[in-house]
């Protein structure tokens, strides 16, 4: 019995090593083929590239080459997606929390409005959203198409109903009278809500951060509407699309930036991984 | 204090119910109302109510209607692969084997990556890696083979690259639920004798139904607006004939809408689609939802 259960084990390990390596293939071709230049992939995408230091060179050039602008996208992006996670998280939880703890009929009502936001595709309301922008721009003078806060308010407005879900159904659980009793001692909402409630709401704020940075982080569709293709602001997966979608294939270059893009979200998931596994089954599950 | 209250109350809300509603609630409301007209999004042109116009050409389009069952025919065959996938992951690692959080790592990091970026990986694959790799193993078939240029291969691309991206996520919404399943009822299975199709079939899938409410749910709503890695991997081709028409062989429901506003230049039956497409994905959803709910308590 416990022999035939450990070959069962060693079988086992052997199929997942292979799914495994399977999964990584796909990695070990843009690895590979980044340090390779134009020529040596046509030759053989497949064999170990001639010289490392290849790639080096490689990222070099897509840092610094004019059409692509990468810089500036992996500055844009990083300044999109910070911008947006720490005011969809703070945004969503106040809204959450004062619609748990003032349960009337508005409430209710703002709450369904917020959960009938969780069904409506983004294609649904994408092109009355860029000529609604333009009319704000049109009657208030201010510009919010290609303008980061043009962005982080379209991030808020799609961000807000699942993150506000989450912390709706967290703040239910959390018994009233600590922030009762703050109350006697003379705090002020505001002071209650930062300095009690959200220390305790620190895990779903983990959850909320981690859906929401994949998703803004990768996210092309929304950006290449209100920020355009080609602008001043630009995303990584805009840069990316604008630079590979061209005609010319220049592979070496495109798998280069491939990987520049996704090296770092790679390594930071490896350093956090306990945490953003957590946080994304557990906020698929509520 | 009780005006207090309410100004707080107010003040609590209005960040996110401000953006929410500028991004959300009135471009739906203005959405509807368009895809009613003959608007072009053309500022100062004024636009004209035309009735249901928009939706009855949607009706006789064939490339709509085309299109439509390719975003069906992409959306089921993506659900069986990318459960079937992260259910053999989700039963390995929560296995007695070696290195199960390693693997487990890895199965879930290709959902970092994002449709654009993984859709020039894949296509990078298809035209460049695919024909050596015939070469090297010495099947000419393989040497020779254009999948971005043969409509079915090409929409089995875009579901193995969307496989690859979203199993890993799924998996993990399988590992919670079989960590879940009470490791005394399987032992107690055991000892009666039970082998393993009986034990996944009467204690584990049940255990899991719950888990598959949810997956089936996500991936439904996924493959059904996909756009990025259709954009990066085939562009909505290769072109094809079908019934005498000439179609778009991978594109699917998102990418039309897109291009029927911005490549052909009619917003008005663009947002009419994109108003058809919201109400198909909400029935199908939630009738899905419905229809595991009240299958869950069955068993």
């Amino acid at each position: 019995m416990g022999n035939k259960k450990k070959i069962v084990g060693i079988i086992l390990t052997i199929i997942t090593l292979i799914l495994f390596l399977l999964t990584m293939f796909p990695f070990f071709i843009v690895v590979i083929n980044s340090a390779k230049a134009s020529l040596e992939i046509i030759m053989d995408p497949l064999k170990m590239p001639d010289h490392w230091s290849q790639l080096w060179t490689n990222i070099k050039t897509i840092w610094t080459k004019p059409t692509v602008k990468y810089a500036s996208s992996v500055l844009s992006s990083t300044i999109i997606t910070l911008s947006s996670l720490l005011t969809i998280s703070v945004f969503s939880a106040m809204a959450a929390w004062v619609l748990v703890r003032n349960k009337t009929k508005t409430s209710t009502v703002i709450f369904m409005l917020f959960l009938s936001g969780l069904i409506i595709p983004f294609q649904v309301v994408m092109f009355p959203l860029v000529s609604f922008f333009r009319v704000i721009h049109e009657v208030t003078g201010i510009h919010m198409l290609r303008t980061y806060h043009g962005i982080i308010i379209a991030y808020i407005g799609f961000g807000a109903p699942l993150a506000i879900f989450m912390f709706h159904g967290f703040i239910k659980s959390i018994p009233k009278e600590l922030e009762e009793a703050a109350t006697i001692d003379g705090c002020s909402k505001p002071q209650i809500f930062f300095k009690i409630v959200m220390p305790i709401l620190k895990p779903i704020f983990v959850t909320v951060i981690i859906l929401n940075a994949i998703w803004i982080w990768n996210d092309f569709l929304l950006p290449s509407l209100i920020l355009g293709v080609g602008q001043d602001i630009q995303t990584i997966p805009i840069a990316i699309q604008n630079f590979a979608g061209s005609f010319v294939k220049k592979w070496d270059l495109i798998m280069t930036a491939v990987l520049m893009a996704a090296a770092p979200v790679i390594v930071l998931f490896l350093f956090l991984q306990k945490h953003i596994i957590k946080g994304m089954v557990s906020g698929s599950i509520k | 204090m009780k005006k207090n209250n309410r100004l707080y109350y107010w003040l609590f809300l209005a960040p996110a119910l401000f953006a929410f509603s500028i991004v959300v609630v009135i471009p739906f409301g203005m959405g509807i109302y368009y895809s009613l007209t003959d608007w072009t999004a053309v500022a100062g042109l004024k636009s004209n109510w035309v009735g249901f116009a928009n939706y009855k050409a949607m009706f006789s389009d064939f490339a709509f209607k085309y299109s439509f069952a390719r975003t069906f025919l992409f959306t089921l065959i993506s659900v069986i692969t990318i459960n079937g996938m992260a259910l053999l992951f989700a039963f390995l690692v929560t296995r007695d084997i070696k290195f199960k959080n390693f693997f487990r790592a890895g199965f879930f990091i290709p959902n970092l990556i994002g449709g654009i970026v993984l859709g020039y990986v894949w296509q990078f694959i298809f035209k460049s890696v695919v024909p050596v790799m015939g070469a090297y193993l010495g099947i000419p078939a393989l040497e020779d083979l254009l999948i971005l240029a043969d409509p079915t291969l090409t929409l089995f691309g875009l579901i193995m690259a969307f496989t690859w991206q979203y199993a890993g996520y799924i998996m993990m919404i399988y590992v919670a639920a079989l960590l879940n399943v009470p490791q005394e009822l399987l032992e107690a299975a055991d000892i009666d004798g039970a082998n393993f199709f009986q034990k996944f079939k009467s204690i584990t899938l049940p255990m899991i139904a719950q888990a598959f409410t949810i997956t089936s749910f996500l991936t439904l709503v996924n493959a059904f607006k996909q756009y990025d890695i259709i954009i990066a991997l085939s562009k909505g081709g290769p072109s094809d004939m079908y019934k005498g028409e000439v179609v778009n062989s991978s594109e699917m429901l998102a990418v039309h809408i897109y291009n029927v506003a911005f490549k052909y230049n009619n917003m008005a039956e663009g947002q009419a689609r994109a108003i058809v497409f919201f109400l198909v994905l909400s029935v199908v959803s939630i009738g899905q939802v419905y229809y595991n709910k009240k299958r869950e308590v069955e068993m």
